[in-house]
This record gives structure tokens, C-alpha cells and sequence, in this order.
């Protein structure tokens, strides 16, 4: 497939949409557009963050899998008790892939499930005594976690529960922090305001512990902040920031812990992968202890190189020195995968469909890999996001925000992309045309990706998942001949 | 045996719901009805003077106790007073925690699943919390449950407001189930021409007045003695007023669908019975310095 001309993406867009009912459509033409990569301001064309459509098949979370599933979650020596019924905790537990370095079920709690699971008794009468008890069980049986957070299910909103007190309670009578987290599903319009919500409650209940605390920092005191260290990525991560001579105090949150949450105030440089679910921590550090933040991407040698510099340029010359040189010694290593798979991959076209940082940070990667992406959108964006995706994205490419699936599908069918990026729901419909995905959340049971480690990995993926021999056996209906169909049809 | 004929009482908080219906109910028990009385206020005061107890142990405290309302059984939450009447409180939390909606919805869906509703029983009452603040004391109106709703009001100015806007509540649940206003009953408060006024008020709201029960402190002592006025005196006049709304209420026919009123038009029927001032719009939002100085 060759790439759309402007009207031909904007024909294309005309055409899904022409399909919804006149209010559906309406609403949907907003959220999406034909890419304009000299506008500085996205919501000039495209509106995002906005309530779903009922009965679009939006792959959107809630504020739960926000703050819970995402940002709290990976904290590994705290105990996350998800607060309400059963269903919550139990099918979202270890599904991330965060790892986490520890003996679980001791000193570390990243994959097991911790809930109140509610019954109609506790509705009626309040679930508070429970959780005070569940807390007092919790320190019976895990002492050596550092401290809780209280995950709030949507009944926690509904009933009026007073979590807080209960928490306040708690935490004085073990002598360790206990966060109440107000992450109730029915808030806001995806998991984007758990995020905010969680971030906030980090903010209130955790960041200031420290205050007035002796200052044991160095000049070359670091964060990495929104890496949740799928597939091993913050470790990939954090590997190339100490080779460059900086000391990695924290890191938020993949196989991070309270105490370095409650350590971060001192650093001297927040970096901040995941914009979208830590930019609200990051910018209330900046008001608050005056540490700045910067954004960098890890995908992929060309936004390593320019990320490692910039990060550089932040330092002393030691630093930068340093840093040519983790470049120079990585990029032979770097040659050495791109001349051997680029050949394999140049010119094939991707379409993405994530959430966070991803629709956005990993295009560089793919174009080291000489493929080009052709579609991209975020589940839960906000404007800021598409503000720093337009420039990223080729003139005219497809954009599309909180896609429904329908819209995938079609946009699919008609850009006949060699590869979609996108989660595990989409992963078999495309597949079952014909169309090799590869999982961007999970990063399909593999990883890391982020760092020059996980670039290999990354490129050695993306060739098993677009040469794999299967693709041969199944063709997809626009490739069958008119012959095939008849022999179809006659049989 | 005749269909069981399922009645809900509301009304607005304190006009006496708990004690007209726990004394219409004997009354209907005299006269040789089998009568269920289903309590759906976390308060539980809607069995004592049929059971001489102070609060009947509810569904929800026993289904707590016991883990969950799938571990009990009827017989440990039904009790049964004077004149056979069946008694059963939803029951539910203390004030300011938890959710008093859910208890009445998990008690009703228990007392059905439980078949507490059996074959001898000729009438169910649920008294219900005196506001209907959300789904869960819509419950007893839904479909399946009540068909007759009675209000209990007063001539007071909020009693009526309460009661066209139960009406309102009837009228969303009478288009999709089968459920209708059958009467207001009058909880007299002696004041001005009250039995006038909510007769007027029953006819804008397209029902009547089923019964006017004149106040006599005698409901009082036989309350204080945990007692109906048919137990507590049966040869009282005011036991004969309770005997009169239980055979109307036997033989009524009228269940409408209720049709409320507006707030100006409610506000003008209060004005017209003096129990309400027409409102002089020249002094709205007006402080008393510039309305001394106005005077002046």
C-alpha cells in the first residue's frame, strides 16, 4: 500500500464515518483527522479526552486500572488492596508484565492479589471495619511490607465509605504509611484520571515523608519517572543512565519502591518517559521542590542518542563525556542489528493504536528499522499528547483518537498496513485477516524494548512477527484472486 | 383465596407511616385478613407494636452475622405478632454509612427468593423510609411488588409536597409496571380545614382522601405500650377509625395513575387554604437595611 495524499486519508476518514448514525458521527469526526505536522496546537484538529460512545467497542480502562493496574501497582514493597468486590483485583493481577526484583510474598508484592472482596453486607453496612481489619491482617501476615494503598472500587464512591480515617488509623497503629486512593471506576472517561488521581495521592500521602530529612544527594542524582518496567524496560533503562555517571536514586514506579518515591524530592533531574500518567507528580515537583523534568525516549538508537544527549547537556562535562562514550561503545551493536534486519523490514508500513507514550515514542524505532508508520492514536491521549505526536508523524498519516472498533477494522482494511501495534484485543482479529500485531502494551510477552538492550529485542520481534511463515498460509480477503472466491463460492 | 394484594406506604418523614400502617394492619388482622408487614427503613421501628418489641432482629443484621443473606432462612427472620400478622424487617445501617438502598433491595430480593409471599397471605404492606432518595426505596414500587401505593399526609405544607412528589415517583414506575396511587390517607395534624385541603389535593392528584384519621392521644398510649389500638383498646372510637380506613382499604377499587402537580399550582392550593403566604416578589434579595430604607 502506498501512502494516502490528504484527501485521499480525509476521503478515507469520510467514508468510516459515514456508517454512524448523525449524532455518533458528529462526534466521532472530531477524533479524527488527516496529521498536519506543521501545527503546533492539536486541538486545532482533533478533540480527545472525551466520554466514550455507547456501543463503539472502546479498548478504554477505568480510573482503577489507572491508579491501581498502572501507577501504584508496580510499587513492589507496598500492599495494594484493591477495595470493593472481588473481580477488580482478581483479573487485572500480574497482568502487566511489571517486573520486579524480590521474593514475592515477603519482601515484595507485585503479582499477588490483595482485596476486601465485598459482600451485600458490607454495601449495606459499610466496608470500613473491614478494611480496618483487613489491615491489621495484612501487617499480620506481611510484616515486612513498607506500607498499603488503598485501592477504592466503584461501590468505595458509592456508599460514602471514609477510607481516609481508616487509613489515618491504620497507619498509626503499624507504623507505616497507608495511602487511600479515591481511583473509583466510574470516574472520569478512561484510566486517564485514576492516573491524575493516583499521582495526586503519591503527592498528598507520600512525597513530602521526607522533608527537612539530611541531604544525602549527589550532583548527578536522577529519577526515572513513568517507566513500569514491562519486559525488564526501566532496567534497560536505568543500566545506560549510571553508565553516563549519574546515580538512578528512583524509579517510578517498575520495581520501584516507597522509599524511593519518598527519596525523589532530592534529585537533582526528574526524566520522565511516560508523559501522560507522571507528568502531574512531575510538574508538582517542579512547583514544589524546584526540580526540573524532561522528557526523553528510549526507543530505538536515534531518540536514545538524542535523549542520552540532551540528558547530558543537563550535566557537567564528566557526564557528557561519559555519554559520547555509551554511544560510541553501543553503536556498533546498534549497526550490527539495523544492518541485519533492516534489509528484512525496510519500506513495511505500521499502524499503532496504544495508549501512554507509546502511539508516539516508538515511530523513532520503527523508522530506524526502515518501516514506516502510516496510523497512530492514543486510547486515553489528552491534547498535550497529540501535541507532540503531529510533528512525529508523516504529512497527511492517519490519527485517530479513542478508536472505536469499527474504525480499526476499516481503517485497517483500507491502509493495508504490514503490521499493527496495538493490545490483546485487537491482536486476533488482525491476525485472523491476515495481518501480523504485534502486543505494544505488553510488549507481546517479550521485552524490554526501551535502551539499546531492548532495541535487539525489539527489531528481532518485529522481523519474527512480519516474516513468520504463517502469513503465507492465510490470505486476506483483498489479496484472494476472483478465481479463489469462485472456487470458494462453487465448493 | 383471593390475589394477594401488595401495598406500599410512603409518605414524608415522622407523619406517623409506621404507626398508621402497623394499626391499619391490625385492624385488617381483626377482621380475619393474613397480612405480611415487610419494614424497608434502617431504623426498623415498623413491627414493635405488632411484635411488642423495641426493634425486630432485621434481614440484614442476621445475613451480616451470618456472612450473607444466602445463609439464612426465613424462619430466622420472619416473626409473627398479633393476629397472625407476618413480620419482617429489611433492616440496614446505622446513619452515615453504607448504603440503606442496597439492604432494602437485598431483603425484598430475599423475602421473594425465600418465598415469604405465600399462598394464605391476603395483603403485603411495605413501609417504606419517609424519603425515596434513590433506587433502593423504589424498590416495593417496582415491578412485581406493590400495586397500591397509599400516601400518608398531613395538612402541613411539607406533608404535601412530600406527597406530590411521591407521585412523581409513581408515575415514572406506573408507565413501566403496573403500579398505582390507590389514596392519600389524612394523618390529622388538627389544623385548618385540613381534611378539606387534602381532599383537594387527592383530587388534583387524580385519587382521594381514603380515610381521614382524626388525632387521639390514645395512639399514644397504646404506643407506649408497644401496642396497637385494636389490641391496646378495642372497644376505643379511635380503634373503630382504624377498623373504617382497613374495610376501605379491603374494598377499594380506585388505583390511578397519579397525576402530580406543578410547584406554583401546589403553591397556589396552599395559598388558597391559608397555609401558605403569596410571596412578594418586590422584596426577593433584598437586605433589611435597604428595606428600612425603602420604608422610610
Amino acid at each position: 500500500m502506498t501512502t494516502l495524499s490528504r484527501a485521499e486519508t480525509e476521503a478515507l476518514i469520510a467514508e468510516v464515518l459515514e456508517v454512524y448514525p448523525e449524532k455518533a458521527r458528529k462526534d466521532r469526526a472530531k477524533h479524527l483527522t488527516a496529521n498536519d505536522p506543521g501545527i503546533e496546537q492539536s486541538k486545532k484538529c482533533i478533540t480527545s479526552n472525551r466520554k466514550s460512545l455507547p456501543g463503539v467497542m472502546t479498548i478504554r480502562g477505568c480510573a482503577y486500572a489507572g491508579s491501581k493496574g498502572v501507577v501504584w501497582g508496580p510499587i513492589k514493597d507496598m500492599i495494594h488492596i484493591s477495595h470493593g468486590p472481588v473481580g477488580c483485583g482478581q483479573y487485572s493481577r500480574a497482568g502487566r508484565r511489571n517486573y520486579y526484583v524480590g521474593t514475592t510474598g515477603v519482601d515484595a508484592f507485585g503479582t499477588m492479589n490483595f482485596t476486601s472482596d465485598f459482600q451485600e453486607k458490607d454495601i449495606v453496612f459499610g466496608g470500613d471495619k473491614k478494611l480496618a481489619k483487613l489491615l491489621d491482617e495484612v501487617e499480620q501476615l506481611f510484616p515486612l511490607h513498607r506500607g498499603i494503598s488503598v485501592q477504592s472500587e466503584c461501590p468505595i464512591g458509592l456508599i460514602g465509605d471514609d477510607i481516609e480515617s481508616v487509613s489515618k488509623k491504620g497507619a498509626a497503629a503499624i507504623g507505616k504509611p497507608i495511602v487511600p486512593v479515591r481511583c473509583e471506576g466510574f470516574r472520569g472517561v478512561s484510566q486517564s484520571l485514576g492516573h491524575h488521581i493516583a499521582n495526586d495521592a503519591i503527592r498528598d500521602w507520600v512525597l513530602d515523608k521526607r522533608d527537612g530529612s539530611p541531604d544525602t544527594s549527589t550532583p548527578y542524582d536522577v529519577a526515572i519517572i513513568g517507566d513500569y518496567n514491562i519486559g525488564g524496560d526501566a532496567w534497560a533503562t536505568r543500566i545506560l543512565l549510571e553508565e553516563m555517571g549519574l546515580r538512578v536514586v528512583a524509579q517510578w514506579s517498575g520495581d520501584g519502591t516507597l522509599a524511593e518515591m519518598m527519596n525523589t524530592p532530592k534529585v537533582k533531574l526528574n526524566l520522565l518517559h511516560c508523559y501522560r500518567s507522571m507528568n502531574y507528580i512531575s510538574r508538582h515537583m517542579e512547583e514544589k521542590y524546584g526540580i526540573p523534568w524532561m522528557e526523553y525516549n528510549f526507543f530505538g538508537p536515534t531518540k536514545i542518542v538524542e535523549s542520552l544527549r540532551r540528558i547530558a547537556a543537563f550535566f557537567d562535562d564528566q557526564v557528557k563525556e561519559k555519554t559520547e562514550a555509551v554511544i560510541a561503545r553501543y553503536q556498533p551493536m546498534m549497526d550490527a542489528i539495523v544492518a541485519r534486519y533492516k534489509p528484512r523490514l525496510q519500506g513495511k508500513k505500521v499502524m499503532l493504536y496504544v495508549g501512554g507514550l507509546r502511539p508516539r515514542h516508538v515511530i523513532g524505532a520503527y523508522e530506524d528499522l526502515g518501516m514506516e508508520v502510516i496510523g497512530t492514536g492514543y486510547e486515553f491521549g489528552h491534547n498535550d499528547d497529540y501535541d507532540r505526536t503531529t510533528k512525529e508523524m508523516g504529512d497527511a498519516t492517519l490519527i485517530y483518537d479513542d478508536a472505536t472498533g469499527f474504525e480499526l477494522e476499516e481503517f485497517v482494511k483500507k491502509l493495508k498496513p504490514d503490521l499493527v501495534g496495538s493490545g490483546i484485543k485487537e491482536k486476533y482479529i488482525f491476525q485472523k485477516m491476515g495481518i501480523p500485531l504485534r502486543q505494544m502494551h505488553s510488549w507481546d510477552y517479550s521485552g524490554p524494548y526501551h535502551g539499546y538492550d531492548g532495541f535487539a529485542i525489539f527489531a528481532r520481534d518485529m522481523d519474527i512477527a512480519l516474516s513468520s511463515p504463517v502469513w503465507g498460509k492465510l490470505v486476506p480477503p483483498w489479496k484472494k484472486t476472483v478465481a479463489e472466491e469462485e472456487v470458494k463460492e462453487a465448493a | 383465596m383471593a390475589k394477594l394484594r401488595q401495598c406500599a406506604i410512603y409518605g414524608k418523614g415522622g407523619i406517623g407511616k409506621s404507626t398508621t400502617t402497623q394499626n391499619l394492619v391490625a385492624a385488617l388482622a381483626e377482621s380475619g385478613k393474613k397480612v405480611l408487614i415487610v419494614g424497608c427503613d434502617p431504623k426498623a421501628d415498623s413491627t414493635r407494636l405488632i411484635l411488642h418489641s423495641k426493634a425486630q432482629t432485621t434481614v440484614m443484621h442476621l445475613a451480616a452475622e451470618a456472612g450473607s443473606v444466602e445463609d439464612l432462612e426465613l424462619e430466622d427472620v420472619l416473626s409473627v405478632g398479633f393476629g397472625g400478622i407476618k413480620c419482617v424487617e429489611s433492616g440496614g445501617p446505622e446513619p452515615g454509612v453504607g448504603c440503606a438502598g442496597r439492604g432494602v433491595i437485598t431483603a425484598i430480593n430475599f423475602l421473594e427468593e425465600e418465598g415469604a409471599y405465600t399462598e394464605d397471605l391476603d395483603f403485603v404492606f411495605y413501609d417504606v423510609l419517609g424519603d425515596v432518595v434513590c433506587g433502593g426505596f423504589a424498590m416495593p414500587i417496582r415491578e412485581n411488588k406493590a400495586q397500591e401505593i397509599y400516601i400518608v399526609c398531613s395538612g402541613e405544607m411539607m406533608a404535601m409536597y412530600a406527597a406530590n412528589n411521591i407521585s412523581k415517583g409513581i408515575v415514572k414506575y406506573a408507565n413501566s409496571g403496573g403500579v398505582r396511587l390507590a389514596g392519600l390517607i389524612c394523618n390529622s395534624r388538627n389544623t385548618d380545614r385540613e381534611d378539606e385541603l387534602v381532599m383537594a389535593l387527592a383530587s388534583r392528584l387524580g385519587t382521594t382522601m381514603i380515610h381521614f384519621v382524626p388525632r387521639d392521644n390514645a395512639v399514644q398510649h397504646a404506643e407506649i405500650r408497644r401496642m396497637t389500638m385494636v389490641e391496646y383498646d378495642p372497644a376505643h372510637k379511635q380503634s373503630d377509625e382504624y377498623r373504617q380506613l382497613a374495610s376501605k382499604i379491603v374494598n377499594n377499587t380506585n388505583f390511578v395513575i397519579p397525576t402530580p402537580i406543578e410547584m406554583e399550582e401546589l403553591e397556589e392550593l396552599l395559598m388558597e387554604f391559608g397555609i401558605m403566604e403569596a410571596e412578594d416578589e418586590s422584596i426577593v434579595g433584598k437586605t433589611a437595611a435597604e428595606l428600612a430604607a425603602e420604608a422610610a
